[in-house]
């Protein structure tokens, strides 16, 4: 059972260059949290696949055991677990997640500096 | 449902002895907080596995009965 849900998350981020596990869509997030997440990234003019884990019980609690990780929005970015809302906002706000997608080759448009 | 701040603390201290930690509860509802953990022991180690080692700390408690605990760490310069 478990190895059938990991498959479809390495999958998932296998497949996707960026993916954010997260509750809703990134259209219509259903927490504050993912919501956070997702605004940034579009923000930033990143291209991502967004995974609404609420459609998905097994999904929900396999994505946190996958990633070792208890909270959900979970970022992924070519198949690396990056971090939660926290991680993420820290390192958007410092500039490090725009270093961390150049550094692997993922577009961004109109980079602010 | 709602966690004490200092049980907090305690937990984060118990595994992580070293540790300096503040809590904020940051509606006064003992339900949203924010948690500063500076410790020796996360120097070396990446973003990710400072906070794997909190939410170790915190025994299942986070995404459960703890809702929201923005969480930042540190290593002492």
């Amino acid at each position: 059972m478990e190895n059938v849900v990991f498959d479809r998350i390495r999958e998932e981020i296998s497949d996707n260059d960026v993916v954010l596990f997260m509750k809703g869509s990134p259209v219509f997030p259903q927490c504050g949290f993912s919501a956070a997440v997702a605004q940034a990234l579009t923000v930033m003019g990143v291209k991502f696949k967004g995974v609404d884990v609420l459609q998905d019980p097994g999904i929900r609690q396999g994505i946190k055991d996958f990633s070792n990780w208890p909270t959900i929005p979970q970022l992924y970015v070519k198949g690396e677990f990056v971090g939660g809302c926290d991680i993420v906002r820290e390192m958007y706000e410092s500039g490090e997640l725009q270093q961390l997608l150049k550094d692997k080759g993922i577009e961004t448009q109109a980079a602010s500096a | 449902m709602a966690m004490e701040a200092n049980e907090i603390e305690r937990l984060i201290k118990e595994a992580i002895p070293d540790a300096t930690v503040r809590i904020e509860d940051l509606r006064g509802d003992g339900d949203h907080y924010a948690a500063y953990v500076s410790s020796a022991t996360f120097k070396g180690k990446s973003r990710v596995q400072q906070h794997q080692m909190v939410y170790a700390a915190l025994k299942g408690r986070m995404g459960g009965e703890l809702h929201a605990l923005a969480l930042q760490t540190s290593a002492p310069e």
